[in-house]
């Protein structure tokens, strides 16, 4: 009897320092790193790239999400017509043709065809005119309030979320580039910081997971390093697109800890920073997770 | 859903220690199988069902989440498919009808499971005899909130 | 009518007589189940589309009767022998009484 006690004492102390410290080496690389090939070879989007130099000591490779899990999700993904992401696409360039709001335009009366929001994803988010750092929501906020003199959307809305999907998707293959020199520097320290701060209860920092333990299991689940590439995503869980700022609201969440708003500028510059870690892998969105 | 799985799951594991069902989960699960046959008898018109041959449903071993599971049957000849998830809330998932344009008497969905079961499909083939076949799913607890 | 609800076809624009083809059909619609509880412990009542079914210039091809534990954007994937050619119907039947229709034609060449 004493000697089983001493050894769940021993793993309980085991499985209890797995999460309280951060073993530089206890992640788990993915067993293959083939490419996403999407429609039968149309685009093929690379799931591992060299890590940024700021993530130099850290990370010598970075790894897409898509690896992590498994093969009938990743499948969907592969497919245009079998990711449900898409019909969100459709309805987002819809809505980039409708005309609202009393200037009587639409999304499409400047910008024409939404090819022409190629790019704009894979440096998202960016400091603005006014030096303030600004998510794609914002962009599309400013332009509805300020052109269309429309409403603004909820951060988290469906239209906001179709959107964003739409527009991301124009810039799919390319990689990740943003910018974090410059007047991006202050926020991307901000955000920096707050990746390595420990929330909640739990007391777990972003790194504790996605950093130190990619790859391990948690609960039924394999833990990615956490990036933001796929953004926004087709979640089987929910069934519908689901934004980065909601995403961290639930890992937050999830550390038993109070969360900041979706849209609040912890999470901005959270946002850039998570996407610096991912400068270099291929825009996905969007991208399907479980 | 989510919570009935975990209590499934925590029931299971109880269970599992003291080596026997609870009275109230075996009772429930008495009074579902008693769902599944009445809606099988439903199906068949009382007809004799047999095993295996002539029928196969495919669906992973594990999803990794119960909320959207890819699965796929398929009957050569068959007229009607019935899909039961004996483990949900509400058995029935879809009865099939196939026409006569229809290539091979296939189809694939995506369905919601609420906990580990044997998903069942029931085929009606064109000589007007039924077979079964079933396949076990493990639905597993996600990571983050799932 | 439920809310954004738009369905997505994929049929081939082409195939030879008798060629087996493959279908895929997707819908947006939330298919709430009547299982789940609103934040006040309210049940939230069912709200699905019940019924899937596709013709071919008439003849029926495939019809589904659907039920609550089909996921949310119900996903169809079937085959048809295309005998000419000719146009696809295909037809969503909503609880609400809504029907969502979309037609694909397929040359025969």
């Amino acid at each position: 009897m004493s000697s089983i006690r001493m050894k769940t004492c021993a793993m309980t102390a085991a499985v209890a320092a797995l999460f309280l410290s951060v073993p530089s080496h206890a992640e788990t690389e993915p067993e293959t790193t083939d490419p996403i090939v999407i429609n039968g070879g149309e685009l093929e989007l690379p799931t591992v790239a060299p890590a940024p130099a700021h993530l130099e000591g850290v990370f010598d490779q970075i790894y897409s999400g898509w690896l992590f899990r498994d093969a009938a999700t990743q499948a969907m993904q592969m497919d245009d017509f079998e990711n449900p992401g898409m019909i969100f696409v459709d309805q987002g360039i819809d809505d980039w043709n409708t005309v609202e709001g009393k200037a009587g335009k639409s999304c499409a009366s400047c910008h024409e065809d939404i090819e022409s929001m190629k790019g704009v994803r894979a440096a998202m988010p960016k400091v603005n005119e006014a030096g303030d750092l600004w998510s794609m929501e914002d962009y599309i906020n400013d332009c509805r309030t300020s052109r269309m003199q429309a409403e603004a959307l909820e951060w988290d809305s469906d239209r906001m979320k179709n959107l964003t999907a739409a527009i991301s998707v124009q810039s799919r293959g390319m990689p990740m580039d943003v910018a974090i020199d410059g007047l991006a520097e202050p926020y991307w320290e901000q955000g920096r910081e707050m990746y390595y701060t420990r929330y909640g209860q739990l007391e777990l920092a972003c790194a504790n997971c996605h950093e130190g333990h990619y790859g391990d299991w948690i609960r039924a689940d394999h833990l990615s390093q956490g990036m933001t590439n796929g953004f926004p995503v087709y979640r089987l869980k929910q069934a519908a697109l689901v934004s980065q700022h909601n995403r961290f609201r639930g890992c937050i969440r999830d550390t038993r800890g109070e969360t900041f708003d979706m849209g609040s500028d912890e999470f901005r510059a959270l946002e850039l920073y998570v996407a610096s870690r991912g400068n270099g892998l291929p825009v996905e969105g969007v991208s399907v997770r479980h | 859903m989510i919570l009935d799985r975990r209590d499934v799951l925590a029931a299971g594991a109880a269970s599992a220690v003291a080596g026997i069902l609870p009275w109230a989960a075996r009772a429930q699960e008495a009074e579902a199988a008693k769902a599944v046959d009445d809606l099988i008898a439903e199906f068949t018109g009382g007809a004799e069902v047999t095993e295996g041959d002539g029928i196969t449903l495919d669906a992973p071993e594990i999803a990794e989440n119960g909320n959207t599971v890819p699965i796929s049957v398929e009957a050569e000849g068959a007229s009607e498919i019935l899909v039961l998830a004996p483990g949900n809330p509400v058995p029935p998932v879809a009865t099939f009808t196939f026409g006569e344009l229809v290539g091979k008497h296939m189809a694939s969905t995506r369905i919601r499971l609420a906990k580990t079961q044997d998903i069942t499909a029931i085929a009606k083939l064109a000589d007007g005899k039924f077979v079964r076949t079933a396949r076990n799913v493990k639905v597993t607890i996600g990571g983050c909130g799932g | 009518m439920a809310d954004n609800v738009k369905p997505r076809v994929r049929v081939p624009k082409t195939a030879k007589a008798g060629e087996v083809i493959t279908i895929k059909t997707l819908i947006s619609h939330q298919m709430e189940s009547g299982q789940r509880k609103d934040q006040d412990g309210n049940v939230i009542p069912r709200s699905i589309i019940n019924h899937f079914s596709v013709s071919f210039n008439g003849t029926p091809v495939l019809d589904v009767k659907m039920e609550p534990a089909i996921s949310t954007n119900p996903y169809f994937e079937f085959e048809v022998a295309v005998p000419e050619s000719g146009e696809f119907l295909f037809t969503w039947k909503d609880d609400d009484g809504s029907v969502y229709e979309d037609r694909q034609s397929i040359e025969i060449s």
